[in-house]
């Protein structure tokens, strides 16, 4: 990664007032720990909220204290370079680190009021409140009936007038009733990549989770499957909170509401995603959003 | 020269190689199995019958071989003359020269029977319980109209033997056991009810057996005449006469008809004559029952262990010791599993069985002998590392992220492995099967250890309760190879049976794997774009 620009990444550290242009609540600013963080965030109901997170895999520390809070029903995205630690962030939020050796972590990452590393926390019960969407499609070896219905399936729950209703509700939720809805009993892993990733948010969607995770969920499609794919995140907005990893600044613009920036493992900035894309705070937000490194 | 330089660049020379060694590879195969079924399908096509006049009087049989002069040694021709029972040999070896112009005659017959083979001769007349009926040609035709009829009475005869005869015996067998609890604990009453009981079973047996007699003395009612190529007279019952062909008089569809026939008995009866004549049915039985228990057993078992040892266990330096013994198992002679199969299961765990559940009729074992069961275990032990390694294999391959797509949705490790990872893993495991089933069903030295027999007086699965006899012996494709070709008294003659019992051996290995290749295959499209 080559940057630019010399200057030291930490100088201005506090971001001044919002213009007043973007309709913000200055207000809320007074009560704002975090200076980095946007006012209009902290003003919404918080949804998932971390504080000085920092995450070493053995050694090597990935995370350097993390502070940052999503609204609920909005859209967050992360941004930057690879290797940052967006996806690592993203993992802590349902402890899929956990599934990696030699992973440590410091501070306190919540769900709603849940403390998600709290030792008396079950991760089990934990992972249902947040659904998770991957980079790749990842259906089942199993009917797309049966994918949709995997979450109450291993809740425990047998009845067959409930996950039918489950599954209809989750496929018009991701927009694929209409298309798979006279073929249920097929394998899922027969349909297009773009209906597969659909069908994996119909999946997350079934078990009602607060928050869905998405890691890349389009860096595998075509154009027109991404454009569905989008469409749908802002439908799901409503209700739903989404935090979105992505590598297309174009989509962070188009369908999240706020931004945060990753670099090296750091939070650089976060806020309003319109700012963020029209007047950055930083000068290393501005570089790489405008392409100069990345 | 710089071309072949060039070529070797390329690649051209190695691929042509490999291409070479490839075609060598499925020349080899395809030699076995041609030669096999060359050697083995003919057999059962009638030969014409050759009447000669050699030095030692007229022989008549099939030209069976033929020795070119060595040395000292003359040129000779080898003649299957049968008649075991008047001439003490079925083969006999006979200088070329001097043997004149061969001649077929018509009325050649070639008779198989019950007993000491087939006869080769001719017809002189038929009789009915003593008294001459017909000779010469209606002799013949009326001996063929009475062979279907004594055929069917020596069925019906052989039938009740087994089935009902033999669920009596059963009872008998039960009741005797019964008594002798009985009779230590001094019961008189109990003891009363049983005689009565088994006075009834033995008045029932004494019928069967009476109408048996009859039965055998309508068969034997009908005798033929008959006389050799040097003369000689032999008297024998229709009702030992299996079949009749006059191979000389045949045409084409009547020698077919001979060979569909001995084909399906070959298939679908069981042996006579230790083995060297018949069929093999209840050898090919026994195989495919031994390979499905086998299979049965293995599969668990391997899947269990690679299960534990691939996601459980905390991989370190004893998991990889404990894989690495696994592996080595395959390499254990598989005399040595039939050994520890002899020590430990047979006389360790079915001993104990035999003690703990069977006490009444020992001395006699019940598992603590040679069984299907213990066979089929000890070969699910030879075959279990073929299937860890495989499934091992198997669930390695299955992606990551189905994996983090399950416990994202708050699947415990558990429910993971049943839900997703087995099932995507399954076209492996039935992989291990296969290769487990591809080695199992060749073995032999382990079986004659743990309960292979040259001749089972009964199937492990048939009609009487429970149907499954796990506990009996039972008989093997691979071990009556051995048997007929090397431990018959006639093996001379069982030879061709050899070629064909080895045939249908390499047919059921085949059968058997199709049909998990076909499971493996309808699992696969029900699973999507797998790709192992």
């Amino acid at each position: 990664m080559e940057i630019d620009d010399p200057r030291p990444i930490q100088e201005p550290a506090h971001l001044a007032v919002p213009p007043p242009e973007s309709g913000l609540r200055p207000a809320s600013l007074e009560q704002s720990d975090l200076p980095l963080t946007d006012p209009s965030v902290l003003s919404a109901p918080t949804m998932v909220r971390v504080e000085r997170l920092n995450l070493f895999y053995g050694e090597k520390q990935a995370l350097f204290d993390i502070d940052l809070k999503v609204a609920r029903n909005s859209v967050m995205s992360f941004i930057g370079p690879s290797g940052c630690g967006k996806s690592t962030l993203l993992r802590c939020f349902n402890r899929m680190n956990d599934l990696i050796d030699n992973v440590r972590i410091q501070g306190r990452a919540l769900l709603g009021n849940t403390d998600l590393y709290a030792p008396e926390t079950d991760v089990i019960a934990l992972r249902k409140r947040a659904g998770m969407v991957f980079q790749k499609s990842n259906p089942f070896p199993k009917s797309i009936f049966e994918t949709v219905a995997y979450g109450l399936r291993i809740q425990g729950e047998g009845n067959r007038a409930v996950l039918e209703e489950a599954v209809e509700r989750s496929l018009m939720g991701a927009g694929l009733w209409e298309e798979v809805k006279d073929r249920l009993k097929d394998s899922a892993q027969g349909l297009s990549g773009g209906q597969q990733q659909r069908l994996c948010i119909a999946r997350a969607l079934a078990v009602r989770p607060e928050v869905i995770l998405m890691d890349e969920p389009c860096s595998a499609l075509d154009p027109i499957a991404t454009a569905r794919v989008e469409e749908l995140i802002l439908e799901l907005k409503r209700d739903f909170t989404i935090v979105i990893v992505t590598h297309n600044m174009q989509q962070a613009a188009r369908v999240s509401d706020h931004t945060a920036f990753f670099w090296m493992g750091k939070l650089i900035e976060t806020g309003l995603t319109e700012k963020m894309f029209t007047n950055p705070g930083q000068r290393m937000t501005e570089d790489y959003i405008t392409g100069r490194f990345g | 020269m710089s071309r072949l330089a060039e070529r070797f660049r390329q690649g051209g020379v190695f691929v042509w190689f490999s291409g070479t060694l490839l075609a060598f590879c499925l020349a080899m195969i395809l030699s076995l199995v041609g030669f096999i079924v060359a050697k083995g399908m003919g057999y059962f096509w009638p030969r014409p019958l050759v009447l000669v006049h050699g030095p030692e009087g007229p022989l008549l049989g099939e030209i069976t071989g033929h020795e070119p002069a060595r040395g000292e040694e003359t040129e000779k021709t080898q003649f299957h003359v049968g008649n075991r029972d008047i001439y003490g040999q079925d083969f006999r070896w006979v200088p070329s020269a001097g043997l004149g112009t061969p001649e077929f005659p018509k009325d050649a017959l070639l008779i198989e029977r019950l007993e000491y083979g087939p006869f080769m001769g001719r017809i002189i007349s038929l009789s009915h319980e003593g008294i001459q009926v017909a000779t010469g040609p209606a002799a013949m035709s009326g001996a063929l109209d009475h062979l279907a009829e004594t055929n069917r009475i020596r069925r019906h005869i052989q039938s009740v033997e087994k089935g009902q005869v033999g669920d009596l015996n059963r009872r008998i067998e039960r009741l005797r056991l019964a008594r002798r609890k009985l009779e230590t604990g001094n019961d008189a009453v109990g003891l009363q009810a049983l005689d009565a009981k088994a006075a009834e079973l033995q008045s029932s047996y004494d019928q069967f057996q009476t109408s048996l007699e009859q039965s055998r003395a309508e068969a034997k009612a009908w005798t033929l005449n008959l006389q050799t190529a040097d003369g000689q007279i032999k008297e024998l019952p229709l009702g030992s006469v299996v079949r009749i062909v006059p191979a000389n008089a045949m045409g084409f569809p009547g020698k077919l008809g001979v060979y569909l026939s001995r084909l399906w008995e070959f298939v679908a009866d069981d042996p006579r004559e230790s083995n060297t004549e018949g069929g093999i049915f209840p050898a090919i039985f026994g195989t495919v029952m031994m390979v499905l228990v086998m299979s049965v057993l293995v599969v668990p078992l391997g899947v269990i262990t690679a299960l534990y040892l691939r996601e459980y266990a905390r991989q370190g330096w004893l998991v990889r010791a404990v894989r690495v013994a696994v592996n080595n198992l395959a390499g254990v002679p598989s005399i040595v599993f039939g050994v520890f199969g002899l020590g430990f299961f047979v006389y360790g765990v079915g001993g104990g069985i035999d003690k703990l559940f069977f006490a009444d009729s020992l001395p006699t074992p019940t598992y603590g002998t040679g069984g299907i069961l213990w066979a089929s275990l000890t070969l699910a032990l030879l075959t279990v590392p073929v299937v860890v390694v495989a499934t091992e294999e198997a669930l390695g391959a299955v992606a990551r992220s189905q994996r983090e797509a399950s416990l994202a949705m708050g699947a415990t490790k558990w429910q993971t492995l049943w839900n997703v990872v087995l099932p995507s893993a399954t076209p492996g495991i039935l992989t291990g099967l296969i290769l487990a089933i591809a080695r199992g069903a060749g073995e032999v030295a382990p079986l004659m250890l743990t309960g292979v027999v040259k001749l089972a007086p009964s199937m492990p699965m048939d009609g009487t309760f429970p149907f499954l006899h796990l506990d009996r012996k039972f008989m093997h494709l691979g071990f009556h190879i051995y048997d007929v070709g090397f431990q018959s008294p006639n093996s001379e003659a069982a030879k061709p049976m050899v070629f064909m019992t080895a045939f249908l051996l390499l047919l059921v290995v085949v059968v058997l794997n199709l049909f998990a290749l076909n499971l493996r295959r309808k699992l696969r499209s029900r699973l999507g774009g797998s790709t192992f």
